[in-house]
């Protein structure tokens, strides 16, 4: 018997558990998937818990209930992967592999930032990228009576790179419809050039901050969060004040790539773009945000490249080459608020564009324009993601590869 | 759009960026520097090749990665590469500016 391992049952892990049962010998491979949480949080859906459209419940589940029963799944927290011995170190067991998908994916670390997990956290500084953030930011946003809201990005790379341009105009739509606008200054503070860094996105978008009333501070980087003060502080020593302070901070991989040696400075793990096999270790493949590759940390991204992985290891097991296939696709719906969205179609070479999608000409989906169809779009991802995507069942007429079809390039 | 650097004609995006790396010397560097009122150091050079090689291996640049590099700390990156270090030096390096997905 043979053993297929998989670190982490998030989106992509679980995907991979649903795409290669099926297609893996039951008789030669034995499948085992290892996490230590229970909960399978619906991760897209902390955009909207702070601004009470989405209940706890529709963000999450018992992460079991995804797996497929012939698959082993261990909740053991992971010590240690040492791929020179093909073996990875649990809590109490060690676990022997003859291959091994890492798909331990990307969190927060408020700690790389000076008093940014200060005496303010979740009390005036807050994260919406944990369950718990999200959870205290809605509490905090039902009783706050206005001021100054700076929504603040870290460091790049994040996951889901327009999240925090999203809720700043979530949060323009909140304050709107609860007639508290001109109590709310927003701001939008990032370490790029622009809340647009690509020119045909800035053309198409940049009357989104002016007609928000946004304002925008660029190439912020932050040195510290001045809990003092209520301010945060750059290494060119600007300052900006804050009643409300919602930061994305550094994201990085998890501490188990660090501690097995095995990432980049950030704990990504190097990974073949196109292939997603291991830089290092021939039978280690890396999927979804575990990933060093240029794409976004996303959950289409994890689709796709889903798709990809698990044709790429039954090549492996049948000693043939790789294919150079996943291309960096992504596809992502964008809220502007007030009951709008945006959806973009990239890919590694490939920027957004305005177009229909996916069907030329028809649509029924605009390409990088505000239309409400797009926000139903998003809603309604949330029921596929459960049905669908966790199951590693194919999106109809959506291919792993972007296609050009309805783009104007 | 064409622009002459050092007297190099080269195609650059619209903020000033090379759009071919293989067009790049050191010479054309030291041009787009000095039009970003930097006066290049050796200290610079070092920042600069380092930025290239993390490039060339497919790294995402960020200041954390600078920050690692040992290369130089921030305060220094930032004084020698004011008012945004990774979009000024990026710029010098000839290669592309970091990028979010929109």
């Amino acid at each position: 018997m043979k053993n297929l391992l998989i670190l982490g049952a998030g989106t992509s892990g679980t995907m991979m558990a649903n795409h290669l049962r099926p297609k893996l010998n039951k008789k030669e491979w034995k499948i085992t998937i290892v996490d230590q949480y229970k909960t399978h949080y619906y991760q897209p859906g902390f955009l909207f818990l702070p601004f009470d459209i989405y209940t706890e419940n529709q963000v999450k589940k018992v992460g079991g209930k995804f797996i497929p029963k012939e698959v082993n799944y261990i909740q053991k927290k992971i010590e240690q992967i040492l791929p020179n011995e093909n073996k990875v170190q649990l809590e109490d067991q060690t676990l022997s592999y003859d291959i091994l998908i890492i798909a331990t994916g990307s969190k927060i670390a408020p700690d790389e930032v000076e008093g940014m997990k200060g005496k303010n956290w979740h009390k005036n500084v807050f994260d919406f990228y944990t369950y718990e953030g999200a959870l205290a930011l809605r509490n905090k946003l039902r009783t706050w009576q206005g001021g100054k809201l700076v929504v603040h990005i870290t460091e790049m790379p994040i996951k889901c790179p327009v999240a925090p341009l999203e809720f700043a105009f979530l949060a323009d739509s909140y304050f709107t419809k609860k007639g508290m606008r001109d109590k709310v200054d927003i701001t939008y503070v990032t370490p790029l050039s622009g809340a647009f860094t690509k020119q045909t996105c800035s053309n198409s978008l940049s009357y989104l901050l002016k007609e928000k009333n946004i304002k925008l501070e660029t190439d912020f980087a932050i040195e510290h969060v001045d809990n003092e003060n209520n301010k945060i502080v750059d290494y060119a020593e600007k300052e900006i004040d804050y009643d409300l302070l919602v930061t994305v901070p550094t994201n990085m991989g998890d501490e188990v790539i660090e501690r097995s040696g095995m990432g980049d400075e950030l704990n990504f793990v190097p990974t073949h773009p196109n292939t997603l096999q291991s830089k290092e270790h021939q039978n280690i493949f890396v999927i979804g945000d575990a990933t060093n590759v240029p794409a976004s940390k996303a959950g289409s991204v994890a689709h796709f490249e889903a798709e990809t992985l698990t044709d790429n290891i039954l090549l492996f097991i049948n000693n043939k080459p790789l294919k150079e296939e996943f291309d960096g696709h992504a596809n992502c719906f964008i809220e502007t608020g007030h009951n709008k969205a945006l959806l973009i179609d990239f890919n590694y070479e490939q920027e957004p564009v305005e177009g229909t999608f996916p069907f030329a000409g028809f649509g029924p989906l605009k390409l990088l324009k505000e239309s409400i169809f797009n926000h139903w779009g998003k809603l309604a991802f949330r029921w596929i993601y459960w049905n669908m995507l966790l199951k590693g069942i194919a999106i109809p007429f959506v291919s792993r590869n972007m296609s050009t079809k309805g783009k104007k390039i | 759009m064409e622009a002459v650097l050092a007297g190099i004609k080269v195609i650059v995006t619209e903020d000033g960026y090379l759009e071919d790396f293989s067009n790049w010397n050191k010479e054309i560097g030291n041009e787009i520097a000095k039009n970003e009122g930097i006066e290049m150091t050796d200290r610079h050079w070092e920042v600069i090749n380092w930025i290239q090689e993390q490039v060339k291996a497919g790294t995402a640049l960020s200041v954390r990665g600078v920050k690692k590099s040992g290369v130089v700390d921030i305060k220094e990156f930032y004084a020698l590469f004011p008012g945004g270090p990774l979009k000024v030096s990026t710029k010098i390096a000839g290669v592309p500016k970091p990028k979010s997905c929109i």
